[in-house]
């Protein structure tokens, strides 16, 4: 697999990183929001309490029997009690003089009739927040302005407020962690149909070039239209170039049948024997190319027929031994006999029976070929698998596959066995058998007989 | 050891005695064999009346000795707030005093499991906490009464006293609350809740009231017969006579004032540690029964019942101590129940 080069690194990990990263600024702006606006109403009820105190000890100041009579009420300081354990100190001044309450509980003076002002200070050790208040009465025809102060600590105020700012925090991570897992899951599955489609192409065996087809979201359709658009063009390519070696191999066989008839005739008419030599030399040349050309047409034929498979009904059991007629002559001129074998009746499978003949046919001229003279090819048809599959095994007498591993690789194509030396052959025989087995939903093994002899063993789909 | 430490403790109570001027009802030492430290409690209450408990936590605790010491509710806030005499436990039922001391910042914080147990209203800022609920009766004497009907409420008993004047002219009595805290405590808290004080107030005036320091002695002349009716007096006080049977106790069916004991730790307490596990054993009493008794059924909340208005611990209580509220609330009272 040639290395892909990552510029940009994962999508999946920029767009979590991103995800993350705003998920983590979002849920922080909302525990500080949320904190300070709890924490401006926690303070805004004290303030209230602490206003509603100093007013209601404003409104319980008289003039009575021509005296400043302060009288605070019970519920002063009682409401501040019901809020929070904390601890109250008041003043309360006319004329900015002390009267009663915490005499160092001192501020600056309001003015009479404003609203309650408020202010945090500190009184005792202890931070205090603090509403002063004033008001002004008439005592024997001089003004008297009575200043009421109380200061509450805020203890209770400061544990709200941890309270509050514990359970924020709560809900700021709970708020993360939701959304990345969010984000985490969107990005999952807004990846699954690349991975997909990655997976569906790279799955392929080497010779589909279908287009590639299902559902993709809108963003990848341009993907997966390019991409099929390029199936298109390499597939049309490789035709072409199919075409092409058909092409030259049909323009080459006439001429070389041509030369060779000549070449026969030659032969007859010379009688210098090392001209002879030459050329019987020659005509072995013109048979090999000949045959290698009748092998790459016999190929394309077999590639366009398997691309466009027909569905036809293919008895084997007629097949085979038809195909075995056919090379009994050639067999004969080598002295070599065929045994055919037929095991169990319908053979019936699906598929194109010029395939089926031309696969066996390679395989039997393979065997012909290779077999020693005056022995004995067998040829058996059976059914395997559960009668899933219909077997024909074919074995002769000869040196066998090299090894093992090699036989492996003899079906690709132009590879010939390294014990072929003085035998005819283009390499394309196996490979033609492997690509009809194939397109009929079987394959080719090959293997070594032990004491000498190769099987090939073709599968094909049973109905 | 032991003997060192005492005698060390003994010279410097020697030293700083005669700094102030604490007036010193009584003063016992509770301590076993082994005690090597010293519980310094102070407290309004009679020692016969916490003894049991004492020797209850002497027991658990043997190393530790407990000093008690008995003043009057002033003298108590006085002591703690100057520190001459530096205490470990203040107790005392002049809850507004106590308040008052815990608010300036007088007062230890102490938590643990058993004052967490207490409910909000027996316990304020973790430095104030409640451990008896005593409610405020009125003592009838059973003679006086004979032939005009117990009365149940404030309402009767004023329409029982208006309608005799020469049966019980001179034969009420009721705290004189310008001296006692307590005192000062119930009369504040019934005139925030009914009218009907000032009218009490009015008529007990009209008839001579006999004014009072303390619940014993008013519980001391119903029994004998001198009074008639003892007016605010502790009911716990009254119900563990041996005179009992020559008086009825009466907790008014309008409402009847319920008192809770307090104990906090002085901010400058020696022993802060053993205060504390002390003041667990009160709480954890949770006002079972008398404190003198050995009775443990937990009587702190069905002990009130509907009619019962407990005083709640918290800054509410500061506003009476204000010195032109309480100068106020003096002279009304005075001119009600004082006859120049």
């Amino acid at each position: 697999m040639i290395p892909v080069r990552r510029l940009l690194g994962s999508i999946r990990a920029r767009i979590l990183l991103q995800l993350f990263l705003g998920a983590a600024v979002l849920s922080l702006i909302v525990f500080l929001v949320f904190r300070d606006y709890a924490r401006d109403l926690a303070a805004q009820s004290q303030d209230n309490i602490l206003a509603a105190s100093v007013t209601s000890i404003l409104d319980a100041t008289s003039i009575r029997n021509g005296r400043l009579n302060v009288d605070i009420p019970y519920s002063a300081f009682s409401m501040l009690g019901n809020v929070s354990e904390d601890r109250v100190f008041y003043a309360i001044r006319g004329n900015d003089v002390f009267l009663t309450g915490y005499e160092n509980l001192s501020f600056e003076r309001v003015e009479p009739g404003e609203a309650a002002q408020f202010l945090t200070s500190t009184f005792d050790g202890a931070e205090v927040r603090i509403a002063l208040a004033a008001r002004s009465f008439s005592l024997d025809g001089e003004p008297i302005v009575v200043e009421a102060i109380v200061a509450q600590t805020r203890e209770g105020l400061q544990s709200t407020l941890n309270g509050i700012s514990r359970t924020v925090a709560l809900f700021g991570v709970g708020f993360f962690v939701l959304v990345a897992a969010l984000g985490f899951v969107t990005t999952q599955t807004s990846l699954r149909p690349l991975r997909t489609l990655a997976g569906s192409v790279s799955r392929r065996g080497p010779s589909d070039l279908r287009p590639v087809q299902g559902i993709v979201p809108g963003e990848m359709t341009p993907l997966v239209q390019a991409l099929n658009g390029f199936i298109l063009r390499l597939k049309a390519s490789l035709s072409r170039s199919e075409d092409l070696i058909a092409e030259a191999a049909h323009r080459v066989r006439t001429p070389l049948a041509t030369v060779r008839a000549q070449a026969e005739m030659v032969l007859l008419r010379v009688e210098k024997p090392q001209t002879r030599k030459d050329l019987r030399e020659m005509i072995q040349a013109i048979d090999e190319s000949s045959r290698a050309a009748g092998q790459l047409l016999d190929h394309a034929m077999v590639t366009f027929r398997a691309e466009h498979l027909q569905d036809e009904l293919v008895d084997f059991g007629k097949l085979i031994p038809e195909t075995v007629n056919r090379l009994q002559p050639t067999a004969d001129l080598r002295d070599i006999e065929i045994n055919l074998t037929q095991c169990g009746s319908d053979l019936l499978g699906r598929g194109d029976a010029i395939l089926v003949q031309s696969a066996v046919l390679n395989i039997l001229d393979n065997a012909i070929k290779y077999a020693p003279r005056e022995s004995t090819i067998e040829v058996a048809v059976s059914k395997k698998e559960n009668d899933a599959l219909a077997e024909v095994r074919v074995l002769d007498e000869g040196g066998g596959f090299p090894i093992d591993a090699e036989a492996k690789l003899l079906a690709d194509r132009f590879v010939r066995g390294s014990n072929t030396d003085g035998v005819i052959g283009s390499g394309l025989g196996l490979t033609i058998a492997s690509e009809v087995a194939k397109a009929h939903g079987g394959s080719l093994v090959l293997e070594n007989i032990d004491g000498g002899g190769a099987c090939a063993k073709l599968y094909f789909a049973l109905d | 050891m032991r003997k060192a430490l005492l005698c060390l403790g003994l010279m410097m109570l020697a030293l700083v005695l005669p700094a102030h001027a604490l007036e010193i009802e009584d003063r016992k030492l509770f301590a076993g064999a082994q005690a090597t430290a010293t519980l310094r409690v102070i407290s309004t209450g009679d020692v016969e009346l916490f003894a049991p408990l004492i020797e209850a936590f002497i027991a658990s605790n043997p190393s530790v000795a407990v000093e008690y010491t008995t003043v009057g509710s002033s003298d108590l806030m006085q002591a703690v707030l100057d520190g001459s005499e530096r205490f470990d436990v203040a107790l005392s039922s002049a809850m507004d005093l106590q308040t008052k001391l815990v608010n300036d910042g007088f007062a230890r914080t102490h938590r643990s499991p058993q004052t967490a147990a207490l409910p909000p209203w027996a316990r304020w800022r973790d430095q104030l906490f409640a451990f008896t609920q005593e409610p405020a009766a009125i003592i009838l004497s059973k003679s006086a009464f004979e032939g005009a009907g117990l009365p149940r409420t404030r309402r009767e008993l004023i329409e029982i006293v208006r309608a005799d004047p020469d049966r019980f002219s001179g034969r009420i009595g009721t705290y004189d609350i310008r001296s006692s805290g307590l005192g000062f405590l119930f009369a504040t808290q019934e005139a925030r809740s009914a009218d009907i004080f000032w009218r009490f107030s009015e008529v007990m005036g009209n008839l001579d009231v006999q004014l009072y320091c303390c619940s014993s002695q008013m519980i001391n002349d119903v029994a004998n017969g001198t009074l008639a009716v003892a007016y605010n007096v502790l009911g716990s006080y009254a119900a563990g006579r041996q005179e009992a049977s020559a008086y009825t106790i009466l907790y008014p069916e309008d409402f009847t004032l319920v008192m809770q004991r307090t104990a906090l730790i002085p901010a400058d307490a020696l022993q802060p540690e053993i205060a504390g596990r002390f003041v667990d054993a009160l709480v954890a009493r949770r006002g079972a029964g008398e404190l003198n008794s050995t009775d443990t059924e937990d009587r702190w909340f069905s002990d009130i019942q509907p009619g019962y208005r407990r005083i709640p611990v918290g800054p509410g209580l500061l506003v009476y101590l204000d010195k032109l509220k309480r100068r106020n609330f003096l002279d009304e009272w005075t001119s009600a129940v004082v006859k120049p």
